[in-house]
């Protein structure tokens, strides 16, 4: 189980927390304007990488406040994590 | 034949208090600080067991967690009883009963064991093989396997002990009190570190603690002495926890493990009682040092597994620890210099050693040298090519090896024994690293797996990592902890140590016998009753991954994962198969290293702590009348109000009447509600409804439909403007949590500009709905001032209002096509509003009705309920509800989903209402819907997803979705059921008032 550092109140267990999927997926601003098949990327479409991958989580049982992170999913290791709007802390 | 099978000069068993115990019905005595196993040897009782698929009589073998026979059901009470329990793990209590498990009818008359004379035609995966078809033969199958397999007893009754669940945080947490163990655990707490040290065992110092041998000594003292010394000083650090009887069962990542700790296992019946059994530890350490000692391998050839053949360490702790004698004439077999070990303690101890069969070459180790001095024969170079004994072992035949090893040469000896100790070197017990995602190497010299890399904080020392000599324990352990720690800790720097060291090493992993290997029985593992064979058939077969040899033959699948076959079956695969054992892997391990009680796992969590409860504020008003409840979520919520002796059906018939008739009242305190404020409120609105709110008036009402982005129907409800940016949004009962999730996500993630906040209140508000053509007039007794007049107070308004000076909101809207009200006041409140409305409505036969009405009076007006008639693929069109989609709003969630190819289908599954022909004829909700009846297979074009009796039409309505449903109006159908099939109709949605009449009756 992982020990995540929420941004907003420090390190927390993970069952405090729930995952969201893949972060930086911005809903389209103007929808309407998309093909069926871009539409289809933003809403179903997703990456599932081994290595490392920027995620969305929740501290769902704690602040409810929603935030980044950088995570090898590989090994599981948690490189950072980061507030909603931040650019992530890696190339 | 009671033989004395005890010694007295041993300093772990308290001779003066005498325990009695039960095994298979029978009384026998034991001492205080036995374990079920030794105490049994002492009584000269080796057969516990029978294998798994031979049914082979099979005794203790080993003396801790990696025994894979002694097996045994403890305690006879339904509610206690528990199986699958080690003997060598059981510590000896005053009233313990136990009995043998794999065995039908009894130990020593076996039905099973005729399997034994089939063996030729048992192979590997013949479960598999032989009762894999036809499918349906499965269930007589299992009922055979099963019953002759005893694969043990479940309790019956609700387990009365008490179990616990605790979190514990450190800096540094030694697993494994052995010498490297308490070592680590002292330099960790010397240095301030807070540090825990746990063992499985009631005793700390592993398997020194014990050693008392010249050939190993510490500073002038055996290494026992000195380790003793050692524990008694770690008492004295107010930082170091020690926790005896508790053992790792899991490793996870961050440095997160789960240890059960036994706190009265061992104690005698009548102490047990009110005391917590179990307790379960949530650690969470900065650091971690593993050192869990190593697991001795047995020796693989013909015939290995008779009760009497047991490992060499486990004779030589029975003796040494326990003071049992495991025989009175030993044999001892091995391929590395700790048998010599056991050899000596034995004839320390007074036991004849008969011989040690050693399959090396001469060797002359100081332990060989003082084995020798004391007389004790040796085979060099030799094997066991044959036991022989029932059901104990009596005779063993001894033949030279080959120089190759392949193959056995010159005349066969036989030699009597009661007893034979095997050691085929030892494993790391590597399983708590591997389970927390290390990777292990190979190192040859040897042929073990010693831990490499992995990605947490954490270290292997001692055996578990590898080095199996005291001074290299030693030495090692020093320079890595203090390392891992990053201290100096000098005080075990110039320890004087003797150590003997193993000179030569030589490995078979199977033993060659003067007998062709198909005519041999060499035993890999013993829990699941493999053979070497086994696994050379399934390479044969073609099976290539270790994992999947390990399936098809269950290799290394019982209940001890294998600890004790699993390097054997890794070794013969790869000498078949001509690759490295560093090459060919190891299986995984998985958590956890030993089996956990359920007790342990759900802790407190059972009865009434399984699951949070929640009640509203007029459950009790409900309990007093008589409610039956639903569940519905955490919820408990009035289901039907039965009176004298009606049953659901009639209870509902008649609240739907009433309710329709004159007054119906409801408790809605479930709903989930949301309070919404702030400045972009409105927008925020437009954004996740189907429809438009800015125009919505404050102190009007309006109900919205909710869509996921994929614009399939997520939750629904009415929303109430209070004020210019106040809303009061309310869900279904069961959405509630998730709605506020998903538009909390939205805010925060997608629209952090919009001013919006967001309250869950479900649990501040309790909620009284009153709906009926008589609604009104028990409103207006109750607050006399409010003008009712629908002028006034349409359809889809709300008003504030005051009952006895409590504020409260009245909307009045309408779930079930009533003229309708619904009181909204603080929760401490509502018990007695409800209680007033109630009194105010008796002159109209005011009638308490639940859920089951409430969706029946619904379904009469087709209104659906999210989650009963929608499953998560039916968009808004699909409800036959276009009317909510707003045309003019640029986006809202889901919108673009609207219109996808796929959305946009003609013949998706539409929802439409059914009639059946025979009025009296009540569908089954979830039944299937088809067009023909004589066509197999036919295809099925929808289901029933609500149905009810309408006692206010007098026949039978149903809500259903039915592919092209829409077109399809007036269309006949069928749903067939076991019996019969139902002719029916597909019509409207809207049974009742399709004029909205009744709303302001
Ligand atoms: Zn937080």
């Amino acid at each position: 189980m992982f020990l995540i550092n929420c941004p907003y109140c420090g390190e927390r267990d993970q069952s405090e927390f729930t995952a969201g999927g893949e972060a930086h997926i911005v809903r389209p601003k103007q929808p309407t304007e998309l093909s069926d098949d871009q539409w289809a990327e933003f809403l179903f479409m997703r990456k599932n990488i081994k290595g490392v991958q920027l995620e969305r989580w929740n501290h769902s049982h704690g602040c409810r406040k929603w935030f980044n992170m950088v995570r090898d999913t590989s090994n599981d290791r948690i490189h950072a994590v980061y507030k909603m709007g931040q650019k992530p802390p890696i190339e | 034949m009671t033989k004395n099978l005890r010694i007295t000069n041993n300093k772990f068993i308290d001779q003066t208090s005498r325990i009695s115990f039960k095994f298979d019905g029978k009384i026998l005595y034991g001492f205080k600080g036995d374990t079920l196993a030794s105490a049994l040897l002492a009584n000269n009782i080796h057969l516990v067991g029978r294998s798994f698929k031979y049914h082979r009589p099979r005794g203790i073998m080993a003396c801790g967690s990696e025994e894979p026979n002694a097996i045994v059901q403890v305690g006879k009470d339904a509610s206690m009883t528990e199986p699958n329990t080690r003997a060598t793990e059981i510590e000896l209590y005053e009233g313990l009963e136990a009995s043998s498990q794999n065995c039908w009818p009894s130990v020593n008359f076996d039905v099973g064991a005729i399997n034994n004379f089939f063996s030729p035609i048992i192979p590997a995966a013949f479960y598999y093989k032989t009762f894999m078809w036809p499918a349906n033969f499965w269930k007589l199958y299992e009922y055979f396997i099963r019953k002759s397999a005893g694969l043990g007893k479940s309790p019956t009754k609700p387990d009365k002990d008490i179990y616990d669940h605790r979190y514990l945080h450190c800096d540094v947490l030694v697993v494994g009190g052995g010498i490297s163990g308490i070592m680590a655990a002292k330099t960790a707490a010397k240095n301030n570190l807070n540090t825990v040290l746990i063992d499985d065992k009631n005793i700390l110092g592993g398997t020194t603690i014990f050693q008392q041998n010249e050939c190993f000594k510490i500073n002038n003292s055996y290494s026992n002495d000195w380790l003793k010394k050692e524990i008694d000083t770690l008492n004295s650090f107010k930082n170091l926890t020690i926790k005896t009887r508790t053992s790792l069962a899991a490793y996870h990542s961050y440095n997160y493990l789960l240890a059960k700790e036994n706190l009265t296992d061992h104690l005698d019946l009548n102490e047990k009682k009110d005391k917590i059994r179990q307790r379960l530890w949530k650690i969470r350490a900065k650091k971690v040092i593993i050192s869990t000692g190593a697991i001795e391998r047995p020796l693989i050839f013909n015939n290995n597994d008779r009760p009497g053949i047991i490992l060499s360490s486990s004779i030589k702790k029975y003796i040494d620890f326990y003071g049992v004698k495991c025989g009175q004439k030993i044999s001892l077999f091995t391929n590395n210099d700790s048998a010599y070990e056991t050899a000596i303690s034995l004839n320390s101890s007074g036991v004849s050693v008969n011989s040690v069969v050693d399959i090396r070459d001469k060797t002359n180790s100081l332990i060989v040298k003082q084995a020798e001095k004391l007389g004790i024969k040796i085979h060099w170079k030799s094997t066991i090519v044959n036991t022989n004994g029932y059901k104990k072992i009596n005779a063993i035949e001894i033949m030279k090896l080959s120089d190759d090893g392949t193959a056995v040469v010159g005349k066969k000896i036989n030699e009597k024994c009661d007893c034979l100790g095997i050691s085929g070197g030892w494993t790391p017990r590597v399983h708590l690293f591997t389970q927390s995602g290390g990777k292990l190497k190979f190192r040859d010299k040897d042929n073990v797996f010693v831990p490499d890399k992995s990605e947490l904080d954490q270290i292997s020392i001692g055996s578990c990592n590898g080095d199996f000599e005291l001074d290299e324990v030693i030495k090692n352990t020093v320079n890595l902890i203090n390392k891992f720690l990053k201290v100096n800790n000098s005080a075990y720097e110039n320890l004087e140590i003797i150590s003997s060291k193993e000179i030569d090493k030589k490995n078979i992993w199977l033993l060659p016998s003067d007998k062709p290997l198909g005519k041999t029985k060499p035993f890999l593992d013993f829990q699941n009753d493999s053979t070497a064979i086994d696994v050379k058939l399934a390479l044969r077969e073609g099976f290539k991954s270790i994992e999947h040899v390990k399936r098809y033959t269950t290799t290394g699948m019982a209940t001890d994962q294998g600890k004790l076959s699993n390097m054997h079956a890794l070794g013969i695969i790869a000498e078949t198969a001509g690759v490295k054992m560093g090459e060919l892997g190891t299986t995984t391990f998985r958590p956890p290293y030993t089996p956990l009680t359920f007790g342990a796992i759900v802790g407190r969590n059972v009865g009434e702590f399984f699951d949070i409860t929640r009640k509203t504020p007029m459950h009790d008003w409900h309990v007093e009348n008589k409610a039956e409840f639903e569940n519905v979520g955490q919820w408990k919520r009035a289901w039907y109000y039965p009176i004298e002796n009606e049953n659901m059906y009639e209870a509902v018939q008649r609240e739907s009447k009433a309710a329709r008739d004159s007054a119906g009242i409801l408790d809605a305190s479930t709903l989930g509600k949301i309070d919404i404020q702030g400045t972009d409120a409105s927008e925020f609105l437009n954004r996740v409804y189907t429809n438009a709110w800015s125009k919505l008036e404050i102190g009007k009402c309006r109900y919205g439909l909710m869509l996921n982005e994929d614009g399939m129907v997520y939750d629904d409800g009415v929303t109430t403007r209070l004020s210019e940016n106040h809303y009061l949004m309310t869900t279904t009962t069961g959405g509630a949590a998730n709605v506020l999730s998903k538009l909390e996500d939205y805010l925060q993630t997608e629209w952090p500009e919009l001013d919006v906040y967001l309250t869950s209140v479900t649990d501040h508000y309790g909620t009284i709905s009153i709906c009926g053509p008589n609604s009104k007039k028990i409103i207006s007794k109750v607050i006399p001032d409010l003008d009712l007049s629908d002028k006034e107070f349409p359809h889809m308004s709300y008003k504030n209002a005051l009952i006895d000076n409590i504020k409260c909101r009245i909307m009045r809207i309408s779930f079930t096509g009533e003229h309708s009200y619904e009181i909204n006041i603080q929760s401490s409140y509502a018990k007695s509003v409800w209680e007033k409305c109630f009194e105010a409505g008796k002159d109209f036969n005011i009638t308490p009705y639940g859920t089951e009405t409430m969706h029946l009076l619904r379904a009469e007006k087709g209104f659906i309920i999210a989650g009963q008639d929608t499953d998560g693929t039916m968009t808004p069109v699909d409800l036959q509800m276009d009317w909510i989609i707003s045309k003019k709003k640029y986006d809202f969630i889901g919108k673009r989903s609207l219109y996808r190819s796929d959305t946009i289908r003609e013949d998706r599954k539409q929802l439409v209402g059914l009639l059946t022909d025979d009025p009296k004829e009540i569908l089954e909700e979830g039944a299937q819907i088809v067009a023909e009846t004589n066509k197999q297979p036919v295809e099925m074009l929808g289901h029933v997803t609500s149905s009810y009796f309408s006692p206010n039409l007098n026949k039978s309505i149903a809500l259903a979705v039915i592919k092209n449903g829409k077109k399809l109006k007036g269309q006949k159908m069928f749903v067939p059921m076991k019996n019969k099939t139902i002719n029916v109709t597909i019509t409207d949605t809207v049974f009742l008032d399709k004029e909205n009449k009744r709303l302001n009756a």
